[in-house]
């Protein structure tokens, strides 16, 4: 597991954190390569169904960033996406899963250095709680047969 | 509305564990609009027994459908084609499409994935309370449109116990007290002089004190 590179979705509103995902690019602020970027109209597009069909397809951790609170472009979609992320978390909880891999996240367009930092601190997070738990379940498949 | 609320998750894969190919069956009615049993729950309950299968590197075979009601044998009937190819049936509709399932599908092991809970009204977004128990001979009438047989904790008929206080139910400070509801309705009717009619004992009989109740309109059976 040392070489463990997760794959991250992070669904990115694009009035805000998908700016300053470009504004890190603009001023060479590097974030890992692990997590992999999602353009939404607003956060609020994202549906519980979303998140939860990217950690089906292998996804170790999903984050949705959106407007700071208060600030979104269509008034209420990031407040809406905050509570489709912690149904999602609950799902996983009942699975017994770690909830912590899926988070919600707020910034501004011109928060260039926080987008990189959080993309540094989630992708940290979900190397720490290791790979996505349906990988194991192949693993133990493989070693049976 | 009949409401509904999902079962819990370890429940509902209890149930699930011995088979491998699910027909999960939602509805359009009553549990798609209070958000417990409709198409878009149906798929998140669908992913939510993927993901948990694919940790134990087991694959489960699930056939999402959505019929417009659950609770009529004509809609029921459109499952006629997948019921066979299916282990199990996960139901998340009211009781009422559960055993339509399972009266039409002799064969099939049926499963209910909501707990079926009130029939309610939707007080804002996300927000139903009960309103409504079907006691048969509504009240509404005399009781200014507030239901003291669903909203009051007792079903009192004639005014509120010794429990109400500050215009609250003894039960929480959340519930409000029916009767103090209906009296101030009826002030602002200009109609407070109902409240001094007596309502006589009633007769639970309709409410389902007579056993299973049934409707039969003549002009309408075949």
């Amino acid at each position: 597991m040392e070489n463990y590179e997760p794959e991250i979705v992070a669904f990115c509103c694009h009035y805000c954190a998908y700016t300053a995902a470009d504004m890190a690019g603009s001023k060479r602020i590097s974030y890992p390569a692990n997590v992999k970027i999602i353009r939404v109209p607003c956060t609020g597009k994202v549906d519980a169904i979303h998140i939860m069909k990217a950690l089906e397809k292998g996804a170790d951790g999903v984050y949705v960033a959106g407007c700071l609170e208060g600030d979104c472009h269509f008034k209420t979609g990031n407040a809406r996406a905050r509570l489709r992320v912690a149904r999602v978390q609950k799902i996983l909880e009942d699975l017994g899963w770690e909830k912590e891999r899926v988070a919600m996240i707020n910034m501004s367009a011109g928060m260039g250095e926080r987008f990189a930092k959080t993309a540094f601190e989630f992708t940290e997070k979900i190397k720490s709680l290791g790979p996505n738990p349906i990988s194991q379940g192949k693993i133990e498949v493989q070693a049976v047969s | 509305m009949i409401t509904a609320e999902q079962k819990p998750m370890q429940e509902i894969i209890q149930y699930l564990a011995p088979y491998s190919k699910i027909l999960l069956v939602g509805c359009n009615e009553c549990v798609t609009v209070c958000a417990a049993g409709g198409r878009k729950e149906v798929g998140l309950l669908a992913s939510a027994l993927h993901l948990n299968s694919l940790k134990q590197g087991k694959t489960i075979d699930i056939k999402e459908i959505t019929l417009e009601r659950q609770c009529d044998p004509e809609y029921v009937e459109e499952l006629t084609s997948y019921i066979d190819a299916a282990d199990a049936v996960l139901s998340m509709s009211c009781g009422c499409g559960v055993q339509t399932i399972a009266t039409r599908f002799k064969q099939a092991h049926v499963y209910p994935a909501v707990n079926t809970k009130f029939m309610g009204a939707s007080l804002s977004q996300g927000v139903w309370a009960e309103r409504c128990q079907g006691c048969g001979d509504c009240m509404l009438g005399i009781t200014a449109g507030i239901c003291p047989v669903s909203r009051c904790s007792k079903s009192l008929l004639n005014g509120p116990c010794g429990g109400t206080s500050n215009g609250q139910c003894e039960i929480g400070p959340e519930t409000d007290c029916a009767w103090r509801l209906i009296w101030e309705r009826l002030k602002e009717l200009g109609i407070e002089g109902r409240y001094e009619a007596l309502v006589d004992a009633k007769d639970w009989r309709p409410a389902g004190g007579a056993g299973p109740r049934k409707i039969i309109r003549e002009d309408l059976a075949l």
